[in-house]
């Protein structure tokens, strides 16, 4: 039973490294650059959603606040893009790297600046109560975490395949070169690319803000989310999603069952041990076949 | 009659380089033009700047009245003209039937398109046999005929093609290009053909120009053309060989 209590609550921190995870790999495909922003975006999601949830500050219903903090991040992920990253459009792979770790500074410090640097809560009815089944004592967050992050996977699943638009950030990811021949306006598709990743990420603050405190260092499991896409293979969705699983679902078992410290040592260890023996990730196979 | 697509005096620059100095050229409606040159003539350049991938230095390029140099891509495939890239350029993780729905991309009425798609698997049976195969696995061949179905897909009202024979066999060649002289005569689908492999293209096409080092150098009816002693020379290799049997690098080209 202890192995299934540990299973749960890893994979439901899983499931946030495996979202963050998915946002660089969506932004790494479509515009080949790193936005090691990612974890800070996810933090910043979920201080959007405290902004607009807590009572001392707009107070705001939970389910009212969701698609509005949703749509918040998104329309922050598109200005990104149109304003500061296309600026550096052709410049060097160093460049984006350099603007977007400036660009997590960034947001660390305005969100710090704005909501104080004191770790808080935010008021999610999701952080209610535990739910006991199979003797396993399962909290509602880690319960809703999973389940949001399997209804996410479909839908954007469903939104590669089926709308026009995941068309057409496939191919521009596929062949930027082709989608240009195709008459898709590349420049725009990679704005919503920013977007459909900074939604990506809010989704995971606010799973990540119901699930325990909240405070603006919260961006630095990015770092750990990094080491989960790379583990999955970095250019694949699903892998990303797996990585993420594998890092989270690691951490208890380190912790539980080798000497103390090697919980968060053991995400790293992974991914040296997969650079070294399986350069492209372990879910390469996947990623030459889709999406 | 004012042709379709008019280029007048184009000039185009990779950075400090000129990669096309004062181009021009005219493609009339229903016509077939190719472009013969070796590499590094500018063709692709060429193509390119019409398409909008590149913009232009100076000159204009006028379709159906409308000067469109220097607008992007999108806006220039919305009125009618696509470009058959240079070595395919399919979608590779994505199947034949993806790859075509983007070539219509631009197009949203569904009927159009379906009617579109049963045009292009009529021209091209084995697309329609392997719609659900990512196209990447497909042979070259099948990625060339590919390429051409989704530029197709827009139903264009003209078709750049950047050296469709490239990488294919002889026979592959002939093959795509008597399904494109089809799609001329039955579809009446305009063309702008790039071509080194100058004896196909010629058949194929109603008018050809010569480009060397970023200048037309010649330009005049395909047949005429091909009967002219230089491109006999230079472009068909075919050695005409004269009373002392004078080597071929000895002989100068007309226009130098």
């Amino acid at each position: 039973m202890e192995f299934m209590q540990l299973l749960i609550s890893g994979l439901a921190n899983g499931c946030v490294y495996g979202l963050i995870a998915l946002g660089f790999v969506l932004i790494y495909k479509a515009t080949e650059a790193v936005n090691f922003a990612q974890g800070d975006f996810m933090m910043l999601g979920a201080f959007v959603m405290v902004g607009l949830v807590n009572p001392h500050f707009l107070g705001i219903n939970f389910w009212l606040a969701v698609p509005l903090a949703l749509l918040i991040m998104g329309a922050l992920g598109y200005l990104l893009d149109i304003t500061i990253l296309r600026s550096l459009f052709g410049q060097n792979q160093v460049a984006i790297v350099i603007l977007t770790i400036a660009l997590g500074f960034v947001i660390r410090f305005v969100t710090g600046v704005i909501f104080g640097h004191e770790p808080m809560n935010l008021h999610s009815p999701l952080a209610l109560g535990d739910v006991r089944a199979f003797g396993v004592v399962i909290s509602m967050a880690d319960l809703a975490v999973i389940i949001v992050t399997v209804i996410l996977t479909i839908m954007l699943w469903q939104f590669f395949q089926r709308t026009r638009l995941g068309l057409a950030m496939q191919a521009a990811s596929q062949n930027q070169m082709a989608a240009y021949y195709m008459g898709i306006p590349v420049k725009r598709v990679q704005g919503a690319v920013w977007a459909l990743a900074a939604v990506v990420a809010c989704v995971a603050g606010i799973l990540y803000g119901s699930k325990g405190s909240l405070d603006i260092s919260a961006g630095f499991i990015g770092i750990k989310a990094f080491a989960a896409a790379v583990i999955g293979g970095f250019g694949s969705l699903p892998g990303a999603l797996m990585g993420g699983l594998i890092v989270g679902v690691i951490e208890p078992f380190a912790s539980r069952y080798l000497p103390a410290g090697y919980g968060q040592l053991a995400p790293y260890v992974l991914l040296i041990l997969v650079l070294v023996f399986r350069p492209h990730g372990l879910f390469a196979q996947v990623r030459t076949k889709k999406v | 009659m004012s042709a379709l697509l008019e280029v007048r005096n184009l000039e185009t620059y990779y950075g400090p380089i000129v990669a096309i100095r004062g181009v021009s050229l005219d493609v009339h409606q229903g016509q077939v033009v190719t472009v013969l040159g070796a590499n590094g003539a500018g063709k692709t350049t060429l193509l390119k700047t019409i398409s909008g991938i590149m913009d232009p230095e100076k000159g204009r390029i006028v379709f159906d009245g409308e000067e469109i140099q220097g607008r992007e891509p999108h806006q220039i495939v919305r009125r009618g003209i696509v470009q058959v890239p240079e070595g395919r350029e399919v979608f590779p993780l994505l199947t034949v039937d993806e790859n075509l729905s983007l070539g219509a991309y631009t197009k949203s009425n569904r009927a159009e398109i379906a009617r579109a798609r049963d045009l292009v698997f009529e021209y091209f049976p084995i697309l329609k046999e392997r719609r659900q195969q990512e196209a990447g696995t497909l042979s070259g061949g099948q990625q060339q005929m590919l390429a051409i179905g989704r530029g197709l897909m827009l139903k264009p009202r003209i078709m750049l093609l950047d050296e469709p024979s490239l990488g294919l066999s002889p026979i592959l060649t002939q093959e795509i290009f008597a399904i494109l002289k089809r799609l001329n005569k039955d579809e009446g689908v305009t063309m702008l053909v790039v071509e080194q492999n100058a004896a196909v293209a010629l058949d194929l096409a109603d008018q050809g120009y010569v480009m060397e080092l970023g200048r037309i150098v010649m330009s005049d009816t395909a047949e005429r053309l091909a009967a002219s002693e230089d491109i006999q020379r230079f472009y068909l290799g075919h050695a005409n060989e004269g009373a002392r049997g004078e080597r071929r690098w000895k002989k100068r080209k007309t226009w130098r």
